[in-house]
């Protein structure tokens, strides 16, 4: 840099976007105080809320007991984690295939993928409820695993694609020359530098199905409901619960919120498709 | 370079995925237009005779169908426009000289990770409840009538909602887009006398136009389909005043388990997102080639 910025400047922008910070973070933050309170104190006017209350964690301990919580936080883990691994182990090949030996339809088909995410998911709702219905897939974890592997499918293919689109492909030909077959290849040289990429992949895949919340809420009720449907069972008076609200909604979004911090970057990329970088 | 023994076999390995995704498509596609031109309702099994436009006709001349399309277009519209001006006020923020970055931006992004239905709940409950919530509470304070936000506001409160989680979506790209900006030419800018809005308006929003209509594009796919957002909190009431084309198609498929009817909703839904997909294709589509 050439010129030296002010102190005084530096300040000013500090505490106005800190200021705009603190009021986007707020809503969590406020849920993250009320988790740890009674019932009694979370109604409580905010500021008695703040310094006159006594801190608990009796509420964690309430959700799990109402209503087994760690199985439903299990079916979101579950879910997510095995719709993106699925998803992978589709994705790979195709992406591979097309950044490394691309045809003249390579761009078509990627065009293609792309547009089946386009899809409003209200579409084909009925469809898949009846065939879901018919074949006793409704409320299974089975069925929403595959649901949410083909809806991010396209995303995953498009964002392994633009990584392997930067590895260089002289480093391919060596492997070749030297007589390494096309698993080999795939195996020893790819998947190596291939790593970082898979990883940021498979991060925001997992962040954007643990928190897709309309197949979820269509096709679970009770057994394979991951998180999103057990919250919105809180929709009805319960929601007047504020501590146990806050405590289920805490441990529901935790998780995410740090994967999802470490994943910034890579989230630009995947959910612009490559159109910025 | 490619042998053709690596072609066929790059064909073999991308043909899963090609299958799977065509299956996704054309086989529910079909069906919901199938089902479109049926009288079909799961409450009367048995016979499902052709209907030809029937229900199209029905669709169209319900009345919360117009009132569907104009909350679409009011909540889209709505978010996109706080959204994208609150982005680009944001990004110019956070791309500026600071302490703390890090955690401040983290601070601004954090809503973007929480799901819809936790952040339908903790608005409706916490915050606008005109009783217990924070903007009751504030209103009393201060000697004021609460909000009643769902029962006065019902639309502009899922607008607030849904808008705080997608403004941290528009202020990271547009903040990715803005830090790849060429601080040399701003500097050469403000060397010759260029003032802030000059600079802004000549330089950094014409740089920034692309990532500008890819989040309106982007976020017009995901906001056509708000769904869970409106189910927690007012079912798509009072009345119909917060129902938006999915809801509508939701309350006719599955409450009033009209596959006929909610087919033919389901269709136009199609038709209008694809309109939106082909604009955002083509940006999508440019930068491949570059």
């Amino acid at each position: 840099m050439a010129r030296a910025i002010s102190t005084k400047s530096k300040m000013f922008n500090t505490a106005t976007a800190g200021t705009l910070g603190f009021l986007m973070f707020f809503p969590i933050l406020w849920i993250l105080i009320l988790s740890f309170k009674t019932e009694e104190d979370a109604i409580r006017a905010p500021l008695e809320v703040l310094f006159s209350s006594d801190w608990t964690t009796e509420s964690y301990g309430a959700v799990q007991a109402r209503s087994d919580y760690f199985k439903h936080f299990m079916n979101s883990v579950t879910i997510s984690v095995g719709s993106t691994l699925l998803g992978l182990l589709i994705a790979i090949p195709a992406a591979w295939a097309m950044a490394f030996v691309p045809a003249k339809r390579t761009k078509d088909v990627l065009m293609w993928m792309l547009s089946t995410k386009m899809l409003p998911p209200v579409g084909v709702l009925i469809p898949i409820y009846l065939i879901f219905r018919d074949f006793g897939l409704l409320d299974t974890r089975v069925g929403l695993t595959f649901v949410l592997m083909m809806i991010n499918l396209p995303i995953i293919i498009w964002m392994l694609y633009t990584y392997f689109k930067e590895i260089p492909g002289e480093i391919l030909e060596a492997a070749r020359m030297d007589g390494a077959t096309l698993r080999e290849e795939v195996i020893y040289v790819l998947t190596p530098m291939a790593i970082p990429g898979m990883a940021s992949t498979v991060l925001l895949n997992i962040i954007l199905a643990w928190n897709e919340a309309f197949w979820s809420l269509q096709l679970t009720s009770s057994n394979a409901a991951p998180l999103t449907q057990f919250i919105a069972s809180y929709s009805s008076p319960e929601g007047l619960f504020y501590a146990k609200l806050s405590a289920a909604s805490i441990m529901a979004i935790a998780p995410i919120l740090i994967m999802g911090w470490f994943s910034q970057k890579q989230l630009v990329r995947g959910l612009t498709f490559g159109a910025v970088k | 370079m490619a042998t053709k023994a690596s072609r066929s076999s790059a064909r073999l390995m991308i043909s899963p995925a090609v299958i799977l995704l065509l299956g996704w498509m054309i086989i529910p596609l079909s069906m919901t237009i199938y089902f479109s031109f049926l009288r079909y309702n799961l409450l009367q099994p048995g016979s499902t005779p052709f209907a030809g436009w029937e229900n199209y006709y029905w669709f169209f001349t319900d009345p919360s169908f117009s009132a569907a399309m104009v909350n679409t277009l009011v909540l889209v519209t709505g978010v996109l426009t706080i959204t994208t001006i609150g982005g680009i006020c944001f990004a110019l923020l956070l791309d500026r000289p600071m302490f703390g970055q890090g955690i401040i931006r983290i601070m601004v992004i954090a809503p973007f990770f929480v799901m819809p239905t936790v952040s339908g709940l903790v608005w409706k409950n916490m915050f606008m409840n005109p009783v217990n919530g924070i903007f009751g509470r504030i209103a009393g304070a201060l000697g004021m009538q609460p909000v009643d936000f769902f029962g006065q506001i019902p639309m502009a409160s899922i607008i607030l909602i849904v808008s705080w989680m997608w403004l941290p979506f528009a202020t990271l790209i547009l903040l990715t887009a803005l830090q790849s900006l060429d601080q040399e030419q701003l500097e050469a800018a403000e060397m010759d006398g260029a003032s802030w809005p000059n600079r802004f308006w000549f330089i950094m929003l014409p740089h920034m136009a692309r990532a500008i209509t890819v989040v309106i594009l982007i976020q017009t796919i995901f906001l056509l389909s708000i769904f869970a957002e409106i189910l927690v909190t007012t079912n798509g009431g009072p009345g119909v005043a917060t129902t938006n084309l999915t809801y509508l198609i939701y309350v006719s498929s599955l409450l009033q388990y009209d596959v006929g009817i909610g087919s033919a909703g389901g269709v136009v839904a199609i038709i209008l997102a694809n309109i939106v997909a082909f604009f955002l294709m083509r940006m999508i589509g440019k930068n491949l080639d570059a």
